[in-house]
């Protein structure tokens, strides 16, 4: 597809949304069987799958750290995540993307209860659409909940980025491709940046302001992660409620 | 009852001082660091709804023997950590040489955890007339987080499922199960058990077992050795109580103190001949 002319009509983006709204969001918890915790998670166009195994036993051994668990994230595009087949297997793009990923999610967890474990998440985009990391890092902290791991909060991701010359919030692929810049922002359920990106350009008035509804963004995807948590228990609530 | 599902990060209470497993502490106020079912009454605490079998001191377990080295059995306990039984935890004083003649590779023990270290390493013992190699019947598994539901209050759940089978069941903390009986009772056992495992967070557990058991009775016309016991103003779900005691004391102990006159541990011992 080509640049499109106008990104925004009349306060309206090119997919009908507001400049401040969400994609749609579908979270679904504990989707596979084998895995310790999962989470498959559609947002917008983009479909990820994130599954959790661990704490376990650290191979190879040298990577073990005695008083912690390490935490290893692992990004990857399926090859028919996109338009043009990707080439499959890691690449400069992923392994990036999955370490500042890990990064986000390190901070809330609780390491330092399982020494000398690893505690493997694992991120597979099948329909990549724009905001894959934002997306993943979403799916990967349900997941990690869905495992029973020990986390100071939940970790909610998205993007905000710059179209025409104005900020829209979680861009989706044209706007991603021809817009003027793009900031995916994670934070934790108390307003805590754990991760912040940018490529391209924001005057610093943009930047503060993008980074608020980048926020308010991230709340409204928290609360739909809560839902869908509550929702895989939810006949064991009422039945607590019914005693 | 109050409790309710919490995720990571939601607040449970401004009571720092009671705050216990599952909970953290920040700026004076606690929350849930778990993904599970919170009590807040006397204590605060989560009970996770899944999660790895992380040992304690004082649980019990099934663990299988991976490897024997020089003094030490390293046994597989389904956690990230080993077990480590050493040759000096064995009943009776063997030499090194005949390690693997008493327990082998691939072969299990009920085993009492010693002690459990800041780096997480598991000593295990056999030291203690309770614990024994396990050379007959079969080892089954559940999720480490349903074993609370499986031996239920004060272990009614364990009782009821022992009365019914006619077999002998050992529940480990681990998550391990073993059962000895009869071939035909030791399915059914098998099924019941997967049956509480599948359905253990649907509200009258434990009426819905019973019903459950008889109506297999029914069908295969087997005629009941033992009278079914009337279960008495039973909660299906696991309590803070039963939490609380299989904290510090064995579950098989407490189901011999309080529900079975012969507990699982002596008829184990018994049949052990």
């Amino acid at each position: 597809m080509s640049k499109p002319e106008k990104f925004i009509e009349d306060g309206i983006r090119l997919d009908g949304r507001k400049f401040d709204e969400l994609r749609p969001i579908k979270f679904e918890v504990g989707v596979l069987n084998r895995a310790d915790g999962s989470c498959y998670l559609e947002m917008g166009g983009n479909k990820v799958v994130a599954a959790v195994y661990g704490p376990r036993e650290v191979h190879p051994r040298h990577m073990q750290k005695s008083t912690t668990a390490i935490v290893r994230y692992k990004y990857n595009m399926a090859s028919f995540s996109v338009e043009d087949r990707k080439r499959p297997g890691p690449d400069r793009r992923s392994s990036e993307v999955s370490k500042v990923s890990r990064q986000a999610l390190e901070p809330v967890i609780f390491v330092e209860k399982y020494p000398r474990s690893a505690i493997d998440i694992f991120v597979e985009v099948l329909q990549a659409d724009a905001g894959t990391r934002a997306a993943g890092i979403n799916a990967a902290s349900v997941a990690l909940a869905d495992a029973g791991i020990p986390m100071k909060s939940l970790v909610s991701a998205c993007a905000v980025g710059k179209v025409d010359d104005t900020l829209v919030l979680d861009l989706n692929k044209d706007e991603d491709n021809y817009g003027q810049a793009d900031m995916p922002v994670a934070v934790t359920q108390n307003g805590n940046i754990t991760l912040l990106q940018m490529d391209g350009h924001l005057t610093s008035d943009e930047f503060k302001i993008g980074l608020e509804m980048a926020k308010k963004g991230c709340a409204d995807i928290y609360q739909m992660q809560k839902a869908a948590l509550m929702a895989k228990f939810s006949k064991s609530a009422e039945a607590e409620s019914n005693e | 009852m109050d409790k309710k599902i919490v995720i990571p990060g939601d607040f449970l209470s401004d009571d720092v001082k009671n705050a216990t497993d599952g909970t953290y502490v920040e700026d004076g106020k606690v929350f849930a660091a778990v993904y599970g079912l919170a009590s807040l009454k006397n204590q605060i605490r989560v009970v996770p709804l899944s999660g790895k079998y992380i040992p304690k001191r004082g649980d019990m377990v099934i663990a299988t023997v991976s490897e024997v080295t020089f003094s030490n059995w390293i046994t597989d306990i389904r956690s990230p950590y080993d077990g480590l039984l050493h040759i000096s935890e064995f009943p009776k004083r063997i030499e090194n040489d005949d390690m693997a003649k008493h327990i082998n590779v691939g072969e299990s023990v009920m085993a009492l955890i010693k002690d459990v270290d800041p780096i997480m390493k598991v000593e295990l013992t056999l030291n203690d007339r309770r614990l024994r190699r396990i050379d007959e019947g079969r080892i089954i598994q559940v999720a480490p987080s349903k074993v609370p539901r499986l031996i239920g209050r004060n272990g009614s759940m364990i009782t009821l499922l022992k009365n019914n089978t006619n077999c002998n069941v050992f529940v480990g903390q681990n998550g391990r199960i073993w059962i000895t009986g009869k071939e035909r009772d030791m399915d059914f056992a098998e099924k019941i058990i997967f049956k509480i495992e599948n359905e253990s967070h649907v509200s009258g557990l434990t009426e819905r077992i019973n019903r459950f058991i008889k109506e297999e009775k029914g069908e295969s016309a087997r005629e009941p050795e033992y009278e079914q016991e009337p279960e008495i103003e039973e909660e299906d779900i696991e309590t803070d109580k039963t939490v609380e005691k299989t904290e510090d004391i064995p579950v098989e102990e407490e189901t011999q103190e309080e529900d079975a006159p012969e507990g699982i541990l002596d008829e184990l011992l018994g049949d052990g001949k």
